[in-house]
C-alpha cells in the first residue's frame, strides 16, 4: 500500500533504513545530515530499536561494528570530515567481512571546508578510503526517492556480500524536500551463520581481520578481491535521452539530476545530448560507459569537484572517444543553464553537429 | 602424599611458582623443553600440603597439584 | 595393610580456555588474568552467552585462547564495539580486555563515554605501564622516571605529564557502578582479584551497570627485568602509585 509523503532527503534515508529492518543507529551530529540522527532518535525507541548518539564518528562506526557482528542491521551516517574519521572502522568491517551501511551526505572540503554540496569524496568512497586493499559498494542517489530506495537496497547488498556499503549523497540531496513514495519491504532476513550470537552447542566464533600465519593473509585478500569482482553484477545506472546522443554527459548524484534539465534545454535547441548517470559508483558502470564512448562522438563529465569520477570514465572509455570535463568545486551550486552552456562549449570544441 | 605434576612442555621457566611455594618444593631444573625453557621440577620431600598456590600463580597453567582426598 | 590415599586434582584449566600454549612472555601476567576471567565465565555459566570485544596489544590473540564468540576491535575502540554488542544482544555477557595503550591512550574517549553511559558491560583493563606489543614504548601509565624506548631518559613529568590513574578517573563518573584495581603478584592479591572479578561479573549478570577491573600487571621483557623482579615491581612500585582496592561499588551494603 503505497503512500506519498513530502519529506527531506535525509529523512528519506532514515525511513528507508527503518523500512528495511534497521533497528540500530549510531551516529554523531554534523551538518548537513543531522535530520538522520534526529529522525532515528525519535523513531527507534518507538520501534524497540536502539538510537545512540556516540561521542564521535570514530565511536559510532565501532558501535556499528559491534552490533553488526551479532547479525543485526545497523546504520551510521555522517558527512565528509566525519567519514574520514570512520575510515579505519570501514577497513575493519571490510577485512572482517561484517556488513554495515554508512551514509555520507558529502559537504565541501578539504578540512573543515564548508557545508555546501560537494562531490569531493568520490575518491574516498570508491578507492577504499581507509587503508588496505578493499572496496566498498557505493550507491549514489540523486533524489529523495532514491535516498529511500537505495538505502533499503544497501542493507540487502551489505548482507549479501558481507561488506560495508556506502550511500554517497551530498548536502543538496540531504536537504531537499520532495515527494517520496513509501514502499513495503518484504524480503526474508538472510541466514547469518557467521554472526556472533553466543557459543551455544558450538565452539566460539571469531570475526577478525588479523591473519598472521604464512600465506593466510594473501589468501584472504584474494578471496576479498574475488568477492569484489562478483559485486560487478550489482552495477546500476540510468540513461536519459541517450539513444542517439552525439555528446554524452556523465554525472552522478546532484549533478546528475541538474543535468536532466540541461539535457532538455539542449534537446530543445536540437542538440543530440544525452546523460549517463551512474547509480553505483562502485562497482562502476564500465560497460555502459564503454558503450557510450563507442556510440557517441564525445563524453563529458561534470562533477562538483576538480576531477575525480572523470578518471574512472576515461579508464572505462578506453580511448574510444575524447572525454571532456567541467568541474565546479563546491561553494556554489550550478544551474541547468550554466551546465548547458558548458556542454555547448564542448559541443563546439568537438565540432559536433 | 600431595604432589605437583609439571606439564614440562607448557613451562616457560618464569620462576613465579618457585616464589609462590611456601614450602620451597619447586625449583627451576636443568632440563630444557622443546621451546628451550628450563622447566620447573617438583621436589617431593613430604612437605607439600597441596595448597595449589603454585598452580594459582603459574601464568601458563603448567602445574597440576594433587591433594589427598579425606575419607 | 592400609590402602594408598586417593589423590584428588585440585587445580585445572577452566573449560572456557582452549588447551593451547600461550604466546605470552615468561612471567607475563596476561596468562593469569585470562585464567581468572575464564574461571568466572565458567563459574557464572556464561560460556554460551559471552560476546567478547578483543583489542590491540599483546592480547590481540585473545581469540586463540578464549572459547567464546569474539570480535576484533580496532585499537582503542573495544568499549565502543562492546557497546554495539551489548545493545544488539542485551542478554549476552559482554566484556572487553584491553591494555594501557588501548584503553588509556587511543581509547580514552570510548572508555569514558561507555562508563558514563553506564553500558552494562565488564571492562578488564591490564595495566603494565608500557606499550608491550610494539616493543616497550611509553604508555599513559608509565611511571615517572621509568625508562622506555620512547622515554630513554626516563619519563619526565614536565614533558609527558604524570601517569593516569584510570580506576580513580572512571570512578568519578556517575555511570560507573563498580571499579576496582587489583594485582596478581601473590596469592593474597590473586584472591582479592578473583573476588573483584566475581563482583564485576555479578554487576553485569544482575544488570546493575558498568563494571571495571584494572589489573596491575608485569611486563618482564619491556621492563628489562626477570619475571621475579617484574613480579616484585608490580607489588611495590606499581601498587604504590596505583593503589589496590575497590574504588566504587554502588550496590555495596
Amino acid at each position: 500500500m503505497a503512500r506519498r509523503v513530502l519529506i527531506k532527503g535525509n529523512e528519506a534515508i532514515a525511513m528507508g533504513a527503518i523500512e528495511a529492518g534497521c533497528r540500530f543507529y549510531f551516529g554523531y551530529p554534523i551538518t548537513p545530515q543531522n535530520e538522520i540522527p534526529e529522525y532515528m532518535s525519535m523513531a527507534m525507541p518507538k520501534l524497540g530499536g536502539t538510537f545512540l548518539q556516540a561521542e564521535s564518528e570514530v565511536a559510532s562506526i565501532n558501535m556499528l561494528l559491534g552490533a553488526a557482528a551479532t547479525g543485526a542491521r545497523v546504520m551510521t551516517s555522517s558527512s565528509s570530515p566525519g567519514i574520514s574519521l570512520k575510515q579505519e572502522g570501514i577497513s575493519y568491517l571490510a577485512g572482517s567481512q561484517i556488513p554495515g551501511v554508512i551514509v555520507n551526505m558529502s559537504r565541501s572540503g578539504p578540512g573543515l571546508g564548508g557545508i555546501h554540496p560537494s562531490q569531493g569524496d568520490y575518491f574516498q568512497s570508491t578507492r577504499g578510503g581507509g587503508h588496505g586493499d578493499y572496496r566498498t559498494l557505493v550507491l549514489a542517489p540523486s533524489t529523495a526517492q532514491e535516498n529511500y530506495d537505495l538505502t533499503m537496497l544497501a542493507f540487502d547488498l551489505a548482507e549479501k556480500y558481507r561488506n560495508p556499503v556506502m550511500i554517497l549523497g551530498d548536502a543538496l540531496i540531504g536537504q531537499i524536500k520532495e515527494p517520496v513514495e513509501l514502499k513495503s519491504y518484504r524480503k526474508k532476513p538472510q541466514d547469518k551463520p557467521w554472526a556472533l550470537t553466543g557459543a551455544k552447542g558450538r565452539h566460539g566464533q571469531i570475526l577478525k581481520s588479523l591473519f598472521l600465519a604464512d600465506g593466510e593473509l594473501t589468501d584472504h585478500n584474494w578471496m576479498l578481491a574475488k568477492k569484489y569482482k562478483s559485486m560487478e553484477k550489482e552495477v546500476r545506472f540510468e540513461t536519459y535521452r541517450a539513444e542517439d546522443a552525439q555528446l554524452m554527459l556523465v554525472a552522478f548524484g546532484s549533478v546528475g539530476r541538474i543535468l536532466k534539465t540541461s539535457v532538455d534545454i539542449l534537446r530543445e535547441k536540437g542538440k543530440a545530448v544525452g546523460l549517463l548517470r551512474p547509480i553505483t559508483v562502485y562497482p562502476f558502470p564500465k560497460q555502459a560507459v564503454r558503450q557510450a564512448a563507442e556510440e557517441a562522438k564525445a563524453l563529458m563529465v561534470m562533477e562538483l569537484n576538480t576531477g575525480q569520477m572523470v578518471e574512472d570514465v576515461k579508464l572505462a572509455a578506453e580511448c574510444a572517444c575524447p572525454v571532456d570535463f567541467y568541474g565546479r568545486p563546491p561553494g556554489s551550486i550550478p544551474t541547468p543553464d550554466e551546465l548547458a552552456k558548458e556542454a555547448m562549449k564542448v559541443w563546439r570544441k568537438r565540432g559536433l553537429k | 602424599m600431595p604432589q605437583v605434576k609439571v606439564i614440562s612442555e607448557r613451562c616457560k621457566g618464569c620462576g613465579l611458582c618457585v616464589l609462590a611455594c611456601p614450602k620451597n618444593n619447586l625449583a627451576l631444573g636443568k632440563e630444557y623443553n622443546a621451546q628451550g625453557y628450563a622447566y620447573v621440577t617438583f621436589n617431593s620431600d613430604g612437605k607439600c600440603t597441596g595448597c595449589a598456590f603454585c598452580a594459582e600463580l603459574c601464568p601458563d597453567m603448567a602445574l597440576r597439584p594433587y591433594k589427598e582426598e579425606r575419607s | 595393610m592400609s590402602a594408598k590415599p586417593k589423590l584428588k586434582q585440585v587445580f585445572d584449566r577452566p573449560k572456557s580456555l582452549k588447551d593451547v600454549p600461550y604466546h605470552y612472555c615468561p612471567g607475563c601476567h596476561h596468562g593469569l588474568i585470562h585464567r581468572l576471567v575464564a574461571e568466572q565465565i565458567d563459574a557464572f555459566g556464561l560460556q554460551e552467552s559471552t560476546l567478547a570485544a578483543a583489542s590491540v596489544g599483546c592480547s590481540v590473540l585473545l581469540y586463540d585462547y578464549f572459547d567464546v564468540d569474539i570480535v576484533e576491535s580496532p585499537h582503542g575502540r573495544a568499549a565502543a564495539v562492546a557497546t554495539g554488542l551489548k545493545r544488539a544482544k542485551p542478554d549476552s555477557f559482554v566484556f572487553t580486555y584491553q591494555g594501557d595503550g588501548d584503553l588509556a591512550a587511543i581509547g580514552t574517549a570510548e572508555i569514558v563515554h561507555a562508563a558514563n553511559r553506564g553500558e552494562k558491560i565488564t571492562v578488564i583493563f591490564v595495566n603494565n605501564a608500557v606499550f608491550g606489543m610494539t616493543g616497550g614504548q611509553m604508555a599513559p601509565t608509565t611511571l615517572e622516571g621509568q625508562v622506555t624506548t620512547t622515554s630513554p631518559y626516563g619519563r619526565s613529568a614536565a614533558e609527558a605529564g604524570l601517569p593516569i590513574r584510570v580506576c580513580e578517573m572512571l570512578s568519578t563518573l556517575e555511570g560507573t557502578a563498580f571499579a576496582a584495581r587489583v594485582a596478581v603478584d601473590n596469592i593474597k592479591n590473586l584472591k582479592k582479584a578473583k573476588a573483584a572479578l566475581k563482583r564485576a561479573f555479578t554487576y553485569q549478570t544482575k544488570g546493575w551497570g558498568f563494571s571495571f577491573v584494572e589489573f596491575l600487571s608485569s611486563c618482564p621483557t619491556n621492563w628489562k627485568m626477570t619475571p621475579e623482579e617484574a613480579n616484585a615491581r608490580v607489588g611495590k612500585e606499581m601498587a604504590d602509585y596505583f593503589p589496590l582496592g575497590v574504588y566504587k561499588d554502588v550496590r555495596a551494603n
